[in-house]
């Protein structure tokens, strides 16, 4: 299926793409064709920089178990980050 | 028989009277010859679908595919292109219908044109065909896997395409739709829909559906690629663009 679905945020930081490093302003997130990956559909974010041009873009294709694990690892990096540290 | 052709990336006047990159694929003969306007696939105007349009070239058409994605990213790598027409909802309705007529004019206008035009799209290029088949003169139409046809789009994502088969009754050319059983959009209940409201409005159409198959069966770079399936519906839409656009 096509699923046409594409969910939007901002965000600040950056990334570095086929030009080298260039700040981040938004992402999309959808599950869908991959343009590359051996998969009928898989879980797809463009990083990108919309007043840069469409070339501003660092894009990743994950099949979904990848992904949620990825989604999960950022969440776990981000609460221990959050954590005192210990000696 | 196979054409020789040449094939060139070329600016039409699409909507609004926008220059638009296209990319046309021309026999080398003095024709007649008929046209099809391919319409590439959500992914964009890449290689694939320029395979496509040498295909119909060498078949002794006038193929010619607009880049939809032009406006937003022009100039642009494909996948880039893509992604960025994505990231703005997609591309609008009306401005399709533009480029697709922009698209049939430059054919007409084209040496050993016949006068016939057809289209010819994948995907949510199978959605506009349909959707070009409702609203402009065409001779034939084919949608291949087209969705968002029936169903609406998720009410969370904004986007600018959203339910069309209320424009059945419109439908001016014959229709060739091909469809793999294991798709979700369309569905073969979304199918059915289509089936039950171009008969109710006594459309000239055909519909075939495939086993095995799922959503992009004639993309031989994906693994949804199922040969059968393709070979097969390379056939069906060679001897419907033969029937209603060859001199």
């Amino acid at each position: 299926m096509c699923t046409y679905q594409t969910d939007h945020l901002t965000l600040s930081g950056s990334g570095k793409g086929a030009a080298g490093w260039f700040p981040l302003s938004a992402a999309t997130v959808y599950f869908d064709h991959p343009v590359h990956a051996q998969a009928e559909h898989t879980l797809n974010v463009d990083f990108i920089n919309p007043g840069l041009g469409p070339g501003a873009r660092v894009a990743v294709e994950l099949d979904p178990a990848s992904a949620r694990a990825l989604a999960q690892a950022i969440l776990t990096a981000l609460d221990m980050a959050s954590l005192p540290s210990t000696p | 028989m196979t054409y020789d052709m040449k094939a060139e990336t070329i600016s039409i006047t699409g909507h609004g009277g926008d220059p638009v990159e296209a990319y046309l694929a021309q026999p080398l003969g003095a024709g007649p010859y008929g046209g099809v306007v391919v319409i590439h696939h959500m992914p964009g105007y890449d290689e694939g679908t320029k395979e496509i349009t040498r295909r119909f070239a060498a078949k002794g058409y006038i193929a010619l595919m607009p880049n939809l994605y032009w406006r937003e990213a022009p100039g642009a790598a494909p996948d880039d292109a893509a992604a960025a027409a994505r990231a703005q909802g997609g591309v609008p309705d009306e401005r399709l219908v533009g480029d697709v007529q922009g698209a049939a004019d430059h054919i007409q206008s084209r040496p050993g044109a016949n006068g016939k035009v057809g289209t010819i799209g994948y995907c949510s290029g199978g959605r506009q065909s349909f959707l070009a088949a409702c609203s402009l003169p065409l001779d034939a139409a084919v949608a291949c896997y087209p969705g968002m046809v029936v169903k609406p789009p998720p009410p969370a994502f904004a986007l600018n395409v959203g339910p069309i088969i209320h424009l059945a009754k419109d439908l001016r050319c014959p229709l060739l739709g091909l469809f793999g059983e294991e798709d979700q959009n369309p569905s073969p209940q979304d199918v059915a829909v289509m089936d039950k409201e171009l008969a109710q409005h006594g459309k000239n159409y055909e519909f075939h559906s495939y086993p095995g198959a799922g959503h992009a069966f004639f993309s031989v770079d994906r693994t949804a690629y199922r040969p059968e399936a393709a070979v097969d519906g390379w056939h069906r839409v060679e001897a419907f663009f033969g029937r209603y656009l060859a001199s």
